[in-house]
C-alpha cells in the first residue's frame, strides 16, 4: 500500500441547470479500504459515482485516480484504468444468456491486457472464463441459472451480475451503487461475505447504500451527503452520533426528540 | 381461452428433434442431420438453381436485382437488429459504391472484377467516415443523416455538374461472362448472408448486440462504443456499396437515379415481411417483393396500390415476419391443454 490515496475528489461541483446536485464535495479513498456513502434520497450519491466514472462531467473540481486527473476523461477510458461501477438500476444485456453478459466485458481492452482471464484466443475461452467468474460471485456452475436468459433472472442475480461485470475487468476500484437495494434479507446476508472477499483481494470499494446495518459491517469509513453537500465523514459510530446526520435522516423535529430521549 | 365448460390454453413445445439436434449428437443419424441441413440446402440450392429455371433473360436479370436488394436488406437488418442503428441509407451506400466503381472503371480502366471489390471496401471507408459524427449519439440522428446524404449528394452532382452531371457516367464495362454476372452476385449474397450469421454469434458480434441492448453498460466495461459502431457501419456499408457497384456494372451506367430512395425503402419493407433479426428473412422478403413489383408492372400506375395492399396484408396478418413464423413452425409444435 502506498501513502497517496487511490482516489482524490477535490471540490467537485455539479449543476443541472439551476439545480446544484453536488456542491464542493471533497474526499479521499485509500487503497484497499471500503468507503460507504450514505444520505437521504436526492442527496447526490449517484451523482458522485457518475462524476467519478465520467458518465456526467463535473462542473467544477477535480477527480484524481492514482494521482492522474480523470475529471474530463470519457467513461470507457476511466473504466479502462480500473475504475469500475455498478448501476443502481441494473443494466444487464437482457436478451443474452447470463454468462454471455460477461463475454462482453472480457472483450474489452483492459480484460485482454490484464490477461489473467485469458481473454483472447479461440472461441469458447471467454465462455469458460465467464462461468468461472459467475461461480465466484454466487451463480452455481452446475445449475441451469448461468445459462438462463438474463431477462428471466431475479433481482438478486442481476445485482450479482453487475458486480461480475466489474470483476471481469480486474478492477482496482469498484463504485457500488446500491448493490443491496431490492434484495431480501437472506440475499443481503449472502452478499456481505462477497464484499468482504473483494476487499481481501485488494480491491478498493466505494459503496452507496441505504442498508446501513450491513454497510457498517463492511465499511471502514462512512461519508454522509445531504443536498449535495458533504455533512460529515468518519467511522460509523461517529457519523451516526452526529446531530446533523440525524437531522438529515429524520427531519429536524424528530432529530431533536431523538436527541432528547438519548 | 374457454371452450365449452373447459378452460384450455395453447402451449408451444420444442420438437424432440430440435432439442436433440442442439447438441453434437446431430451427427448420429441422417434424419437429425437433414433436419439441420435441409433448410439451409433449400436456400442455397434454390438460389443457385433459380437462374436455370426462370424463363428468359428478363427474369434472370430480375434475379440479379433481387440479390442486389437482398444485400441492402441484409445490411439494414444487421445494423438495425444487431447494432441498434436504424439506417435509411440504402440509397447512400448504392450511390457511393456505384459512383466509385464507375470512376474506377472509366477513369482508371479497372476491370469490373477489380473495381467492384475495391469500390465496396473504399465505399465502406468513405461511408463510415461520413457517418462518423452521428455515431456517438443515440436516437434518430443516424436514421436522419443516412436519409439526408443521398439527397444531398444527388443535388451536389446535379448542381456542380461533376461526375457526368445529370447524364451520369456512361460506357461502363459489363462483366466478361454472362454466367459470371448471374452467379457472382448469388454466391456473393450467400457468402455474406452466412458470414454475417456467423459474425453475430462470435464474441465481436456479441459486443455489437450488447451495444444495441445497453450501450451504457458497454461503456462501463471500458469499451469505446463508437469504435464498435463504426466497425459495424463499415461492414454494413461495404455490403451496401458492393450491391451498388454490382448494379452499376449490370446496367453499365451510373447516374443520380442510383441515389433513389427505392434502395432505402424496399429493403426495409423486405425486412418487415421476412422477419427482422433473422438475416435470412430479409433475403426471403426480397425474393417475394422484387418479383411482385415486376409482375405488377402490367398494371401501370395502379402498381403501387396493389403493392401497398400486399405489404399491408403482410403487416396485418404476419407482422412478426415470415421467417420467424416459419422457424417457430419448424422447431415447435402447438397443442391445446386443459388448465
Amino acid at each position: 500500500m502506498t501513502d497517496t490515496p487511490i482516489l482524490q475528489v477535490n471540490g467537485v461541483t455539479k449543476t443541472f441547470g439551476g439545480i446544484i446536485a453536488l456542491n464542493n464535495v471533497s474526499f479521499e479513498v485509500n487503497e484497499g479500504e471500503i468507503l460507504g456513502i450514505i444520505g437521504p434520497n436526492g442527496s447526490g450519491k449517484t451523482t458522485v459515482v457518475n462524476c467519478i466514472t465520467g458518465f456526467v462531467k463535473a462542473s467544477a473540481g477535480k477527480v484524481r485516480f492514482r494521482g492522474k486527473d480523470i475529471t474530463t476523461m470519457p467513461p470507457h477510458k476511466i473504466a479502462d484504468m480500473g475504475v469500475l461501477r455498478t448501476f443502481q438500476i441494473m443494466r444487464p444485456y437482457f436478451s443474452l444468456p447470463a454468462y454471455k453478459n460477461l463475454v462482453i466485458p472480457l472483450c474489452s481492452p483492459r480484460a485482454r491486457r490484464t490477461g489473467g482471464w485469458r481473454g483472447g484466443g479461440k472461441l469458447g475461452d471467454r465462455n469458460t472464463v465467464s462461468i468461472d467468474i459467475l461461480e465466484e460471485i454466487g451463480f452455481e456452475r452446475d445449475s441451469y441459472v448461468p445459462y438462463k436468459t438474463t431477462s428471466s433472472l431475479p433481482t438478486g442475480y442481476l445485482k450479482r451480475l453487475e458486480l461480475a461485470r466489474c470483476l471481469a475487468l480486474k478492477p482496482d476500484l469498484i463504485l457500488c451503487d446500491e448493490v443491496f437495494s431490492g434484495l431480501s434479507m437472506s440475499e443481503i446476508a449472502s452478499m456481505v461475505p462477497l464484499i468482504e472477499r473483494l476487499q481481501m483481494d485488494g480491491i478498493t470499494l466505494i459503496m452507496i447504500e441505504h442498508r446501513l446495518r450491513e454497510l457498517f459491517q463492511v465499511a471502514n469509513r462512512v461519508m454522509v451527503l445531504n443536498f449535495g453537500e458533504k455533512l460529515v465523514e468518519g467511522s460509523a459510530e461517529k457519523v451516526m452520533a452526529d446531530a446533523r446526520v440525524r437531522e438529515a435522516y429524520f427531519g429536524s423535529e424528530v432529530a431533536e426528540e431523538v436527541m432528547n430521549h438519548a | 381461452m374457454k371452450i365449452g365448460t373447459r378452460h384450455r390454453r395453447q402451449e408451444r413445445i420444442d420438437r424432440g428433434i430440435k432439442v436433440r439436434t442442439d447438441g453434437l449428437y446431430a451427427l448420429m443419424s441422417w434424419r437429425e442431420l437433414s433436419y439441420l441441413v435441409a433448410p439451409r440446402l433449400l436456400l442455397i440450392g434454390g438460389l443457385l438453381l433459380l437462374p436455370l429455371v426462370v424463363p428468359g433473360m428478363y427474369w434472370q436479370r430480375v434475379i440479379s436485382i433481387v440479390c442486389i436488394y437482398a444485400l441492402l436488406a441484409l445490411s439494414f437488418d444487421f445494423l438495425a437488429h444487431y447494432v441498434g442503428l436504424v439506417s435509411l441509407g440504402g440509397a447512400f451506400f448504392v450511390g457511393v459504391g456505384g459512383y466509385l466503381t464507375a470512376l474506377l472503371n472509366t477513369e482508371l480502366g479497372a476491370s469490373p472484377l477489380v473495381a467492384i471489390p475495391t469500390a465496396a471496401i473504399l465505399g465502406g471507408v468513405i461511408s463510415t467516415i461520413l457517418l462518423l459524427p452521428c455515431l456517438p449519439l443515440r436516437g434518430v440522428y443516424f436514421a436522419i443523416v443516412t436519409l439526408m446524404y443521398p439527397l444531398f449528394l444527388a443535388r451536389v452532382i446535379e448542381a456542380l455538374n461533376i461526375l457526368g452531371g445529370t447524364d451520369g457516367i456512361m460506357g461502363i464495362d459489363s462483366f466478361p461472362y454472362v454466367w459470371l454476372e448471374q452467379y457472382g452476385i448469388i454466391i456473393m449474397l450467400l457468402l455474406i448472408l452466412f458470414g454475417l450469421r456467423r459474425l453475430v454469434n462470435t464474441d465481436l458480434g456479441l459486443v455489437m448486440r450488447a451495444v444495441k441492448d445497453n450501450d451504457q453498460a458497454v461503456k462501463a466495461s471500458g469499451m469505446n462504443i463508437t469504435h464498435y459502431k463504426a466497425l459495424a457501419v463499415f461492414i454494413a456499408s461495404s455490403v451496401g456499396c458492393l450491391a451498388g457497384a454490382y448494379l452499376v456494372h449490370t446496367y453499365m451506367w451510373a447516374g443520380i437515379s442510383i441515389f433513389a430512395l427505392d434502395f432505402s425503402i424496399l429493403p426495409i419493407a423486405a425486412t418487415v415481411i421476412g422477419g427482422g433479426g433473422t438475416l435470412v428473412g430479409p433475403v426471403l422478403g426480397c425474393l417475394i417483393l422484387v418479383p411482385i413489383s415486376e409482375l405488377l408492372r402490367d398494371f401501370g400506375t395502379l402498381r403501387i396500390v396493389f403493392y401497398s395492399l400486399i405489404l399491408l396484408g403482410f403487416i396485418v396478418f404476419r407482422s412478426e415476419g415470415l421467417m420467424i413464423y416459419g422457424q417457430r413452425k419448424y422447431h415447435q409444435f402447438e397443442r391445446w391443454t386443459d388448465i
